[in-house]
């Protein structure tokens, strides 16, 4: 090769790998502002939870209705609850799905050619997810205080909206197993309507006392029983049975080993 | 994770071979890439080009075999921004502007060039604003160019790069890449395309059914495919004698038919009318195009191809 330039010595030792594996809040920020500009994204995380409570959490009946015997709110405040558990975690599997998309683009691979770490990329996309969660159960929270009607002590609303925002990691799990099954960019359409299905199943937009009792006893087992319970419990008051958490704790399980599997596939086939 | 000792080898492929369940898609590939050198890898489709540039991106692993750029790990040598690449499509978010995927993809490494810089290097200044959804496929070429160009790369991978660009678009790219390299970056990409391996590289290396069947300098391939084709009926043909002709690259004799390849045809047609009883004398032509199918085409001319390619090899 006589003719090519002469080899140049490049210096390496200038080139540094960054730190956190590519971690940083430009790259979080820009995410954020993607999954803003996703119309369906704002309409099903804002919007729903927000207009389902102003149609059905303000029944002025509900407002002097206990939500339960011995609970510490009324029905309304059970209501709101149940909206922004809908609104989180439609947040956070809309946040987990987005890898699809990226996925179907292309996007995943074009990382894979920056310094950016599997683990950096998986940490960005559930901190996203949460920050529009966090923005759901805040919206859910600022309507429900400003109509007056759901009521119940101070630190409960806190109490209340901390454990559905950290109860929605759940679903960033599934939307993370989803995002990594299908490589589709329609994603998001069938997330929603898995999302209602799975809502009605675990009781947050009719109580489960209203199922036929067989139905009841499929629900307990469906990925958002354990949680729309829980989140209820510290409102309600009572004794939390013990497949409450098991129910959390198993889907958990079943939707992190399912990314990973996925995941692993994924980045062994491309 | 440590840099290993100063190599001036970009690109280091030593026995690879890579599998996909039963194909063989790439059987024992050999390549060393200097820095600074402009490497074409040239083939038909399915040859394993984009296999092989693959295994060089670390998006797979060679079956069998070693890869190393600048002597590491190619995942490690994309971690500290040494190696960028330019693949043939997708690769963009269309919910993104061009300016704010140049500054997520900047966010990502240690080192990087100024946004603004990078989107004017690469013709896109005026469209930073733009979705990239938006963007004609010359201009998400030219993003993908930007982003590549983000952390300052020594070695520059393009895979296919102008597939689907005009005429006019291709010139422009190639231009771009062209004033970019003679900053002294290396520069590896594939092609299926004879002109732009021809116009753009210092060296070609031609890869067909997964092996390498030429590996020369774009000059070395234009002097194999400027040689002619001399046929002539000539019983009990001196094969030796024949073969030490001056400018004989490779000899075939069927039966009473010898076809002489040469790059100096005339002292092969005067020694043929001469020396022998040769007749039927007939010189051929051998266009650059007609070189680049016996070398990689899957037609009756094996024989010639497999000829041609061990010339090749020797030089």
């Amino acid at each position: 090769m006589s003719t090519v330039n002469p080899p140049v010595l490049p210096d390496l030792s200038a080139r540094r790998v960054p730190p956190l594996g590519g971690f940083n809040l430009t790259a979080l920020r820009l995410e954020i502002r993607r999954l803003l500009r996703n119309r369906r994204t704002v309409i099903i995380t804002m919007a729903f939870p927000v207009i389902f409570f102003l149609l059905f959490g303000l029944n002025s009946a509900y407002a002097l209705l206990p939500a339960g015997p011995g609970a510490h709110g009324n029905t309304s405040a059970l209501v709101m609850i149940s909206l922004e558990l809908y609104g989180a975690v439609a947040a956070t599997t809309f946040g987990g799905a987005m890898v699809s998309i990226e996925r179907a683009q292309g996007w995943s691979r074009q990382l894979r050619l920056t310094p950016l770490s599997p683990a950096a990329y998986i940490a960005m996309k559930v901190l996203t997810a949460l920050v529009l969660g966090a923005g759901s159960v805040i919206a859910v929270n600022i309507v429900g205080l400003l109509t007056n009607k759901a009521s119940m002590p101070g630190y409960l609303w806190v109490v209340t909206a901390l454990c559905v925002w950290i109860g929605s990691l759940l679903f960033a799990a599934f939307g993370l197993f989803m995002g990594y099954l299908l490589p589709t960019e329609n994603v998001m359409q069938l997330m929603s309507l898995l999302l209602t299905l799975l809502s009605f199943a675990g009781g947050l937009f009719i109580p489960l006392s209203q199922y036929p009792h067989a139905i009841q006893e499929i629900a307990k087992w469906t990925p958002l029983y354990g949680l729309n319970q829980l989140v209820h419990a510290p409102m309600l008051g009572g004794s939390i049975p013990w497949y409450w958490p098991v129910n959390v704790v198993v889907w958990l399980a079943i939707f992190v080993a399912g990314a990973v599997w996925r995941f692993q596939k994924d980045t062994a086939r491309v | 994770m440590t840099v290993t000792t100063p190599t001036s080898l970009a690109v280091k492929l030593t026995g690879i071979h890579k599998n996909f369940h039963h194909v063989q898609a790439v059987r024992g590939v050999d390549i060393e890439v200097e820095s600074g050198e402009i490497v074409a890898i040239l083939g038909p489709n399915g040859a394993g080009k984009t296999t092989t540039i693959d295994m060089i991106l670390g998006l797979s692993q060679p079956t069998t075999g070693e890869v190393t750029v600048y002597g590491m790990h190619p995942r490690h040598a994309i971690s500290r921004g040494l190696v960028s690449a330019v693949m043939q499509t997708g690769g963009l978010l269309k919910d993104l502007t061009v300016a704010e995927t140049v500054e997520y993809t900047a966010s990502l490494f240690a080192h990087t060039q100024e946004t603004r810089e990078v989107l004017s290097r690469a013709g896109i200044g005026e469209i930073a604003d733009r979705r990239v959804a938006k963007c004609s496929g010359g201009e998400q070429q030219r993003l993908r160019f930007a982003l590549a160009l983000l952390s300052d790369p020594e070695l520059l991978v393009l895979d296919e790069p102008t597939t689907g660009m005009d005429v006019e678009g291709r010139r422009s790219f190639w231009a771009a890449i062209r004033k970019d390299a003679e900053q002294g970056r290396t520069v590896l990409f594939a092609t299926h395309y004879l002109e732009e391996a021809d116009a753009y590289a210092d060296r070609i290396i031609l890869l067909r059914h997964g092996r390498i069947v030429a590996d020369g300098t774009a000059a070395e391939i234009k002097a194999m495919a400027a040689g002619r084709t001399v046929r002539a009926t000539l019983p009990g043909a001196d094969e030796a004698a024949l073969q030490a002709l001056p400018g004989v690259e490779s000899l075939e004799v069927r039966g009473d038919t010898v076809l002489i390849h040469t790059n100096d045809s005339d002292a092969a047609a005067r020694y043929l009318l001469t020396e022998t009883g040769a007749r039927d004398l007939e010189i051929a032509a051998r266009g650059i195009e007609e070189a680049f199918l016996a070398l990689t085409g899957d037609d009756t001319d094996a024989p010639a191809a497999a000829a041609d390619v061990k010339t090749m090899e020797t030089i």
